[in-house]
């Protein structure tokens, strides 16, 4: 068994003629075409969207101290509750992990030197400021004010012109990421270095596939309904106005159509990452390589039939209230799959207490929670009650907040020494965590009762026998708002001042840790070989060194 | 990971882990009180997978606690865990057991659903005027033609209707409109009120509609919920058995006071029921009756 990784290769297509030796800071902001600067571009982009919906959410946990509409105009929180839930989603979750760790990290996991389509790569980042630029102005029309489901007739009569402009950011960023899918899927098909074989391929990069399929199945079905909308809206059209003969029901379809698999969308690369930092921080090999990947696929697919479950308390017959139950629940053994083979994966690993570990433990004790409250919801009877109630909003942020977030900053700690080249501070990152995983629990746990006891979700005004356990929730949010001053303090300061990081400073085995941190421009002088799979942790002689030796590291 | 230790104090977790798992999913007091023949039903759901879910959430985040603690990095350990690449019985375990939990879940919530009457919506008889009932009053005719103001076309597809073990026409219809930011209730007789007010043990049908935007008809205490949907009828069939005061919640975003659509619904005793309605009449009757001496708000 080889126990180092030799590069062999000559050189595999002639590189670019003069690039330049590293990136300049302002190459950042310019329509550059290495995946590594469009990566890091949704990265910081994406979080300052996170630090704007953060920040929308502790208005609406400050209105909801009180049972009282005493703090925002109910017009304005409507604005808000709507743009939190689509920045989070459209300009957080989902740029983050698939724009920013995948484009980052793909081509460097396959032995790529770019993605397949640079340019189009690209275009696909900056269709995204613009968009941006699109829901910031709407709010000078009042912002759009019909939740993130947009449901006509409401989204129809209320705010047309900021609905307008919210229709086309979001179809703008779906745009995006259809582009992105595409490019993807033909990266992870033709690029792959040819040693590499599919049971070598990173689980991250199998949950790429996934999601990309997944997105490019998916997303048109939202741009069409959201563009009848549109029509709708200003061109006179009736698609889902019910008093001239349209429908409001067939709009429900086609966002649920997209929106469900968008969670998909939002959770496969997170568990792709998962599969990343945990055999690493662990060392230990991935328990169970391949249920990891197909289940990946097997999410997608069963992913695309369960829309329904949104809509049991709407227009929804009998029979298919019952086949989105069944559909529903199966989607909960693949994703168990899952979570009990990381669980196993900490059996017997020498674990390291990094903060990219935390976080990735702290998702799993999030999700099982939000996995389980899922199960529950996703049955009719049951659902008939708590739809649409805080019950819904506790779980959706266990998955979404314990899921996503919690993935995204394991990966940020995961990644952060090979992107800047730098290390981050231990324990600001161990702070972080512990604040994040306190205040996620203050703020989401209550809602578990509020729903269930009565309390319906998007409202400014409740009952006053809710008001003991809102205020603990909005404590807790006040909490996860503060979380994040150690996390950027953390990022600012080591990407200036850290310590230097080696190429390879976790001594992972996956290619991206083959080359220089942060990578050279075209990723690597000499294509790497893969000789062994990506968690063969404990399989390896290191007696004459790491796995991986850093090719370039002497440069300042 | 091979020779898993079946010792005692596996047996006295597994024992403990069972009890609590019980003790929360009978015990838990997040429900607010059941005031609908459909409550229990979907309570003793919810609690069946809140027992499962717990005995599942013990097991996990527990073995992630005494793995996280049991295989920490000790001090100057910088070797890697031995490696494990998977159990191909460990793993079918922990597919099928799920698979099977989630297909007797699936299975169970059809039948819970059958009997909450989810598939009898707009499944009452055409010829429901024969009454076999007892001396119904006259209030209670079920399906009286011209109840208020909104035509409301006989057969919603959507909804919950009758258990589909007692057949038969409802006793009180009402028609629901929800409007920014009212419920409207249009009893037969021409009352129309604010308020949802039912007697206690009998059958009542809501056909639901919506004059402006979507809303959601709900009662917490009832577990019962269903939008009202403009240009598409609704309904929610239910028996209510406990007489009291319970809330009227609009459960979808329907506007900027949204959260302010809200009212009562009131069980009431047969006899409380029956001066409700007769009071309402005479106070809505018109103006140049007899009624105006006896109202009373």
């Amino acid at each position: 068994m080889a126990q180092t990784q030799v590069p062999v290769a000559p050189h595999g297509g002639s590189p670019a003629p003069h690039p330049p030796q590293a990136w300049k800071w302002y190459d950042y902001f310019t329509f550059n075409i290495d995946h590594k600067v469009i990566g890091i571009q949704y990265l910081v982009f994406s979080f300052f969207a996170y630090l704007v919906g953060g920040l929308m959410a502790v208005a609406l946990r400050t209105e909801l101290l009180t049972p009282d509409p005493d703090f925002i105009d109910p017009t304005l929180y409507n604005a808000f509750l709507t743009n939190h839930g689509t920045i989070m989603i459209f300009f957080w979750v989902v740029p983050a992990a698939i724009g920013g760790f995948g484009n980052y990290l793909v081509p460097l996991m396959i032995g790529a030197r770019d993605m397949a389509f640079p340019r189009l790569n690209a275009l696909a980042f900056w269709l995204n400021p613009p968009a941006a630029a699109l829901l910031v102005a709407s709010f000078f029309y009042g912002g759009a004010q019909s939740g993130w489901t947009a449901y006509p007739p409401l989204s129809l009569i209320t705010a047309k012109t900021a609905q307008s402009m919210w229709v086309l950011a979001i179809v703008l960023v779906g745009t995006s990421s259809i582009l992105g899918a595409l490019n993807f899927i033909v990266t992870l098909l033709k690029m792959r270095v040819p040693s590499q074989r599919w049971d070598q391929l990173p689980l991250f990069c199998w949950a790429m596939f996934a999601t990309s399929a997944l997105a490019l199945v998916s997303t048109p079905v939202l741009a069409v309904g959201l563009g009848l909308l549109l029509f709708d809206l200003n061109f006179g059209t009736s698609f889902f106005k019910p008093d001239a003969g349209g429908n409001v029901i067939i709009y429900q379809h086609l966002f649920w159509f997209y929106s469900h698999p968008a969670v998909y969308l939002m959770i496969l690369p997170i568990f792709g990452i998962m599969s990343e930092v945990i055999p690493v921080h662990a060392r230990k090999p991935i328990f169970g390589y391949k249920a990891i990947a197909y289940s990946s696929l097997a999410i997608c697919l069963v992913g695309l039939f369960v829309w329904v479950h949104h809509m049991f308390t709407s227009g929804t017959p009998p029979w298919m209230r019952m086949f989105f139950t069944v559909s529903t629940l199966i989607v909960a053994v693949p994703t168990g799959v899952k979570i009990f083979g990381w669980v196993a994966t900490l059996w017997g690993g020498k674990i390291r207490y990094t903060s990219a570990m935390l976080f990735a433990v702290g998702l799993l004790a999030m999700f099982v929670l939000g996995g389980i409250s899922g199960v529950t919801l996703g049955t009719a009877p049951v659902d008939i009650h708590v739809h649409d109630t805080y019950y819904v909003v506790a779980h959706f942020h266990y998955v979404l907040f314990g899921g996503s977030v919690f993935g995204l900053f394991a990966g940020i700690y995961h990644w952060f020494p090979k992107i800047t080249g730098r290390m981050v501070n231990e324990p600001l990152g161990k702070l972080h965590f512990v604040m994040t995983f306190i205040g996620a629990n203050l703020t989401f746990l209550p809602m578990h009762e509020l729903g269930l006891q009565g309390m319906p979700r998007r409202v400014a005004l409740y009952d006053p026998q809710f008001v003991d356990l809102n205020r603990l929730c909005t404590y807790g949010a006040y909490l996860l708002a503060l979380s994040t001053v150690p996390f950027m303090i953390n990022m600012v300061w080591s990407w200036i001042a850290g310590p230097k990081a080696s190429g390879n400073p976790w001594n992972a085995l996956t290619l991206e840790w083959t080359t220089a941190s942060p990578p050279l421009i075209e990723n690597w002088e000499v294509l790497p070989v893969v000789t062994h799979g990506p968690y063969d942790y404990g399989m390896l002689d290191y007696t004459n060194g790491r796995p991986y030796t850093e090719p370039a590291e002497q440069e300042a | 990971m091979q020779q898993v230790p079946v010792s005692l104090l596996t047996l006295v977790a597994g024992v403990l882990v069972t009890l609590v798992s019980l003790w929360v999913g009978q015990a838990t007091p997040l429900f607010p009180e059941q005031a609908s023949e459909q409550a229990p039903l979907v309570d003793n759901f919810f609690r069946l997978m809140l027992t499962i879910g717990t005995a599942l959430f013990i097991m996990v985040e527990g073995a992630i606690v005494i793995f996280m603690v049991k295989f920490r990095q000790k001090p100057g350990d910088e070797t890697d865990g031995e490696p494990l690449e998977g159990n191909l019985s460990l793993e079918a375990f922990w597919t099928l057991v799920p698979a099977i939990i989630v297909i007797i879940l699936g299975v169970y919530s059809v039948q819970v659903y059958t009997e909450m009457g989810g598939f009898a919506p707009g499944g009452l008889p055409e010829m429901a005027h024969h009454h076999t009932h007892p001396a119904p009053t006259v209030e209670m005719v079920a399906h009286q033609e011209g109840a208020g103001m909104s035509a409301m076309p006989p057969q919603a597809k959507y909804g919950i209707g009758a258990n589909p073990s007692e057949r038969g026409p409802a006793d009180l219809t009402v028609s629901v409109s929800g409007m920014q930011y009212a419920w409207i209730f249009n009893y037969p007789d021409g009352i129309i009120s604010g308020e949802l007010h039912v007697p206690v043990g009998k059958r009542v049908q809501l056909n639901i509609s919506a004059l402006d935007v979507i809303h959601s008809f709900w009662v917490p205490q009832f577990r019962l919920k269903q939008d009202a949907i403009p240009g598409q009828p609704t309904e929610l069939f239910f028996v209510a058995t406990r007489v009291g005061d319970y809330p009227v919640v609009c459960a979808e975003l329907c506007g900027a006071y949204h959260g302010g659509m809200r009212t009562r619904a009131v069980v009431h005793t047969e006899e409380d029921f029956e001066r409700w309605v007769s009071e309402n009449r005479i106070a809505q009757a018109p103006p140049d009756s007899e009624g105006l001496a006896i109202h009373l708000h």
